[in-house]
């Protein structure tokens, strides 16, 4: 059974979802790797300031 | 010098012949395909990675595939599961996934799973539009 962490799972998440959203939403090569890289830091980044937000509200 | 263009001038339009829903319905089935059938090797080859991958890791992490529907939240479940086509046959027929969900890592492989499903969505609307031109 694969047991991943919290970052690891989502750090998978975001690279599946933005090559996915990269290659559909987009017309060329170019801005399907733009798109993709801008999607990957979205996810895996508001994922992070949630984190923190919320380990600072339970403080 | 000249068969070059007239190479990929034909293959586009093989690519566009055949029953327009096609793509769409290959692409359910099996993710990736309906690029695969309008020889966009490279696009297809890189969702049906992502897409499998992500189903993989979810069964890996031992996700629940839904059977059947008791309210509305297994429901959506259910859904998110069937549009992954053909790979959540298998998945039934083999009785992969685990049920009841009892650790964590398991309620993330059930949103893999369920995701999965919904990127293929994704991916099988888009060669429906690379079928019909609206996108190239």
């Amino acid at each position: 059974m694969l047991r991943p962490s919290h970052l690891t799972a989502v750090l998978l998440f975001a690279l599946f979802a933005s090559t996915v959203f990269g290659i559909t939403q987009r017309e060329t090569p170019r801005q399907m790797v733009r798109y993709g890289i801008y999607c990957f830091v979205l996810f895996a980044g508001s994922a992070i300031v949630l984190s923190w937000v919320m380990f600072l509200i339970a403080r | 010098m000249g068969t070059v263009p007239n190479k990929s001038a034909a293959a586009g339009k093989a690519a566009q012949q055949g029953w327009v829903y096609l793509p769409l319905i290959a692409g359910w089935l099996v993710p990736g395909a309906g690029h695969f059938l309008l020889r966009k090797w490279g696009r297809g080859t890189l969702l049906a990675v992502s897409i499998i991958a992500m189903y993989a890791l979810g069964l890996g992490m031992q996700g629940k595939l839904y059977t059947g529907a008791q309210d509305i939240l297994e429901l959506l479940g259910l859904v998110g599961d069937l549009c992954n086509g053909l790979m959540f046959f298998v998945g039934r027929m083999m009785n992969w996934g685990a049920n009841p969900v009892q650790v964590t890592t398991a309620d993330y492989g059930t949103k893999f799973i369920e995701v999965a499903g919904l990127l293929n969505v994704i991916a099988a609307v888009d060669a429906h539009n690379l079928r019909t031109g609206r996108k190239s």
